[in-house]
């Protein structure tokens, strides 16, 4: 990575880490959120780099969340322990999902991957014991003897999303640079050669997904935590369109991208709604006509524009 | 035995329905391979528009068994206006593109007439329920259906048949099939496949707003009646085959009657079977239960 | 040259900073942040008319035109400001939006919320930020009878009332019912609404039996299928908490099938059809306005204002989302205006106007409002159903039955699910 893209990165990690002394309260709750869905895109981001695009993808959101949600009604509170176990519970089902819809590619994958997380979606409206459409709320989690909800949780809360997103986004570009993160970039261009090469696709499609997966569910506990309760629109095919439309804002160039996306798109939401609350649909869809047409690699063609000539 | 019979007619009625609405979905993602997720907003639009010229229709002092003629002109209206601006301002330019981000492309243009709607018709509800109490109801083992329901069950049939016809039958139909098959060689042998794909588009808009238009005598009119119609659709399209006409009509029929025995039979299971037979057939045969045979590019 | 970016990067900042500064507040006005839905298929039947009463009621409230016990100009002679918000959305932009309100625009007072997962998962953060909050529309019970919140009150009953009030409408006015069938939307609240019917007429009729229970899908629109299977079921009455847009679908499609003729059907939210689909509404149908509100309003002073003042503004009679945000403003202002008294003039804190709220009777536009479950914070109502008739080309609602507040409501510290199943043990 150059080294100037690396400087202005790491300025951009130290002003979003001073951000509890900077920004108001309710943009730090925004904030949450955003590098929450920010890591969820990641994931996304890393399959469609695969040349793999799920319509589905909020189908590991929602289950980290209820996940997460499970766990907090049989009495655990630790966060840790969320995070690790919601995760887990990610991975798992990626990983039994995964064995069948690894098979799929284009737009079967999209559809199948979209079909899943309604089939889900409608499982959660269907149990009036975890509350139905209504969801229900998580209170009192903490990180060891640290609060991670109410006012006095926004802080950690919030530094402990940015640390995860940082050590995630570190992760995926690690991940892109060894073997299996080239081989990926390969499989977009033409799988049959990838595996004239020596790698199972199946196999390498396969980790993908549960790498994407376990992202998603880290991402869809955060937002349990920081929102204080789930809800089965976490599931919803809506959902899954944000995701996509944070990778397609943000572009595939970089790991740091997805953030942007994610960031880009949660401001334009609470503008739209202020500004606009009977038109913000209209908004959003210009918003994402524009990027389509005038940057297809998203924004973050247009940071390295700026950065190149600087 | 009743219980049989009306399972079989509501199955019947609910197919009918489903097929005029998903068959534009599936013409247009068989011919251009784009999956048009606007669809349902052309739905939307269509229902509108029924509105609108059923209302000057009525006003104008028109005959009352006239009505049905502004209800069916609602559809080529629409697909004359929206189908070109649609295609030719932002799917042509954007033609080369990967068929995912086409998608994404029609996602964005979906969201914004629909709201768009709402800026020219308002967030009212619009009633137009006259065509659809006009003929009456029939008794058929002591439950009564309306005739309009049979009338759609004739119209899909009609449109169905046609558009079989056309693509097997007629010259213009059977280079429409060339183009499905492989775009570039039938332009190579001379397919205009510019004209093709602004004809076939405006077409595929046309057939959705002709789903709207004879729905909207049964429901009453609002913006975001194109939301859920649209996943329907795409289920029904999934299932029976992308870019199958016969596929469309064959999902619309078994989604038609598992529905109408889950709800007869079975209603909890109601919520969602559909996506569940989705998945399964696309996990099973995941080009869909009938679709076209594709050759495969290495 | 690298602080091109660095230059740049930082003017985005501040600039976003200063436009999103928190607004600055008139001094001695009362700002009211009112959440409702502006978009989506709710805001047609419930968001809009609610925010349409809103208005007109803070005018006139503003202007001192209301008539009544409500006379005083605004909240005890300051002016209201209003904040509109679009309750459209996902939970947490909701919460996010919520946030929003209190903490940069310093609102005074939430009054809002249609949706029951927003009030569910709005009530924790209501606490958190120590923002009064008046919930003015949501149904589910759970909100108020699985917590205790200090700053959260809402001033409509919940939606057991209106399941309840509909069987014991059907028991009194058709004692031998045999069978009863349902079709309600399948989400929480269609779920709510129908185990409530049930468990009622299993304590009052428990020699009727249900024939089916339909639950399709929220915004199906298409119920062909279920209205077969409900007419081959032959039920006596059939139960349905639909609300607009698929409520207007089900009358229209089965009233041309005769289901309304074979059955008796009660539509417990059915007070919202009526003003739009009036004439395609059969004789017969049991109607409810989840409350005396609309049609089963009282002839006072101030529903008559209400009334005119609506009916001229919007060219339609105000509905029950209407009366509810009427209810909800009023309640805070009673509570407002007592806590000032108490205070001794002076501008009462939250804390004070909560003490005043808890336990607080007022008159709406309803008529009478007790705040009295939920120690204090959950109101109790009474609750009215009719038949409806076509006299003269209008629809009219007869044989109108008042439900009293204790008939319908759980005693305090019960909880309405247990409540019913215990057979109403008081």
């Amino acid at each position: 990575m150059p080294q100037r893209m690396l400087a202005g990165l790491s300025v951009l990690v130290a002003i979003l880490a001073a951000a509890p002394w900077w920004m108001p309260p309710w943009m730090l709750f925004i904030a949450s959120g955003a590098l929450a869905k920010g890591m969820a895109a990641l994931g996304l981001m890393l399959l469609l780099r695969g040349g793999l695009v799920s319509f589905g993808h909020a189908l590991y959101f929602g289950i980290g969340a209820y996940a997460a949600g499970l766990l907090v009604l049989s009495g655990i509170t630790e966060f840790l322990v969320l995070a690790v176990l919601g995760t887990l519970a990610t991975l798992v089902l990626a990983l039994i999902l995964g064995a069948f819809v690894s098979r799929y590619r284009g737009i079967f994958f999209g559809l199948l991957s979209m079909a899943l997380s309604m089939v889900f979606y409608g499982l959660l409206i269907k149990l009036q014991s975890l509350g139905s459409s209504d969801g229900f709320n998580l209170g009192g989690i903490h990180l060891l003897s640290i609060p991670m909800q109410g006012t006095a949780g926004q802080v950690p809360t919030y530094l402990m999303t940015l640390v995860l997103s940082v050590l995630a986004a570190i992760g995926i570009d690690q991940f892109l640079r060894s073997r299996y993160g080239l081989l990926t970039k390969a499989l977009r261009d033409n799988e049959l050669r990838v595996e004239y090469l020596g790698q199972s696709v199946r196999q390498l499609v396969l980790l993908n997904y549960i790498i994407a997966a376990g992202l998603a569910g880290l991402a869809g506990v955060l937002s349990a935590v920081a929102v204080g309760h789930i809800g089965p629109e976490m599931a919803y095919w809506t959902t899954s369109g944000e995701f996509v439309f944070m990778v397609i804002l943000g572009g595939l160039g970089h790991v740091a991208a997805a953030f942007v996306g994610a960031g880009v798109l949660s401001a334009v939401q609470a503008v739209a709604y202020a500004v606009a609350p009977n038109s913000w649909q209209f908004i959003v869809g210009a918003s994402l006509l524009a990027c389509i047409v005038f940057l297809p690699e998203g924004l973050w063609s247009l940071l390295k524009r700026f950065g190149r000539r600087a | 035995m009743s219980e049989a019979v009306a399972i079989f007619l509501d199955g019947s009625i609910y197919a009918a329905w489903l097929f005029l609405v998903a068959v534009g979905l599936t013409l247009v993602y068989g011919v251009m391979k784009i999956v048009n997720v606007a669809h349902g907003a052309t739905y939307t639009v269509g229902a509108y528009a029924a509105v609108s010229l059923c209302g000057a229709w009525a006003a104008g002092g028109g005959n009352e068994w006239g009505i049905y003629l502004p209800l069916v002109l609602a559809a080529p209206v629409v697909g004359l206006i929206l189908g070109p601006i649609l295609e030719r301002l932002f799917l042509r330019p954007l033609r080369d593109e990967e068929e995912t981000v086409l998608m994404l492309v029609t996602y964005a243009l979906f969201l914004i007439l629909e709201d768009s709607v709402k800026f020219i018709w308002g967030v009212d509800p619009y009633f137009l329920s006259e065509p659809y109490l006009l003929p009456g109801g029939i008794d058929i083992f002591d439950l009564t259906y309306p005739v309009y329901n049979f009338g759609m069950l004739i119209a899909a049939t009609v449109v169905g048949v046609g558009l079989a016809w056309f693509l097997s039958k007629s010259k213009s139909g059977r280079i429409v099939r060339a183009v499905i098959h492989d775009r570039e060689v039938a332009m190579a042998m001379g397919a205009n496949v510019d004209r093709i794909y602004l004809a076939v588009f405006s077409f595929g808009c046309a057939l959705a707003a002709l789903g709207g238009a004879l729905t909207a005598p049964t429901v009453s009119v609002i913006p975001s009646m194109g939301v859920e119609v649209i996943v329907l659709a795409f289920a029904v399209v999934v299932i029976g085959g992308m870019g199958s006409i016969i596929g469309a009509l064959l999902g619309a029929l078994l989604v038609g009657f598992v529905r109408a025995m889950a709800v007869h039979l079975l209603p909890e299971a109601e919520l969602f079977i559909i996506y569940l037979v989705m998945a399964t057939v696309l996990l099973v045969r995941p080009s869909g239960l009938f679709a076209p045979a594709e050759a495969r590019k290495i | 040259m690298k602080s091109f970016s660095l230059r740049a990067l930082a003017i985005a900042v501040s600039a976003t900073l200063a436009a999103v500064a928190p607004a600055t507040q008139a001094a001695e006005s009362v700002k009211i942040g009112v959440v409702t839905f502006l978009s989506g298929p709710a805001a047609g039947p419930f968001g809009v008319p609610a925010r349409n009463a809103a208005e007109i009621l803070i005018e006139g409230l503003n202007a001192g035109k209301v008539p009544g016990p409500h006379a005083t100009k605004g909240f005890g002679g300051a002016p209201i400001q209003m904040v509109l918000v679009d309750e459209f959305g996902s939970t947490t932009t909701q919460v996010s939006e919520y946030r929003n309100l209190v903490q940069r625009q310093n609102v005074d007072i939430v009054v809002g919320y249609i949706s029951s997962g927003n009030c569910l998962a709005i009530a924790p953060v209501a606490e958190e930020l120590k923002k009064l909050t008046v919930i003015f529309d949501c149904g589910t019970p759970r909100l108020l009878e699985e917590n205790a919140y200090k700053y959260v009150f809402r001033t409509n009953s919940h939606s057991g009332m209106d399941s309840i009030a509909a069987a014991l409408y059907v028991a009194s006015t058709k004692p031998g019912t045999k069978s009863y069938a349902g079709i309600n939307q399948n989400y929480a609240w269609g779920q709510d609404c129908w185990s409530d019917f049930e468990g009622t007429m299993k304590a009052k009729l428990p020699a009727a039996t249900v024939t089916t229970s339909q639950m399709p899908k929220l915004f199906a629109g298409q119920y062909g299928t279920e209205i077969s299977a409900l007419l081959a079921a032959k039920p006596d009455v059939i139960h349905s908490s639909f609300w607009d847009g698929d409520l207007e679908a089900l009358i229209l499609q089965a009233a041309p099938r005769g289901l309304f003729k074979k059955s008796v059907v009660i539509l417990t939210a059915g007070e919202t059809a009526i003003h739009k689909l009036g004439n395609a509404i059969p004789d017969g149908t049991v109607i409810g306005a989840r409350g005396p509100h609309s049609v089963f309003a009282p002839d006072t002073e101030i529903n008559r204002w209400f009334q005119q003042t609506y009916r001229d503004r919007y060219n339609t009679p105000p509905n029950y989302a209407s009366y509810h945000m009427v209810q909800a403003i009023l309640g805070a202002k009673t509570a407002y205006e007592k806590a000032k008294a108490a205070a001794g003039g002076a501008d009462p804190t939250q804390e004070q106007i909560i003490a005043a709220f808890e336990g607080l009777t007022y008159e709406s536009a309803s008529g009478k409002v007790e705040m009295r479950n939920s120690k204090g914070h959950q109101a109790i109502q009474e609750t009215a159903y009719g038949t409806t008739k076509m006299v003269k080309g209008q629809l009219t609602v007869t044989n109108v039955k008042r439900y009293p507040a204790d008939m319908v409501n759980p005693p305090e510290g019960v909880k309405s699910a247990d409540w019913i199943a215990s057979g109403f043990k008081r």
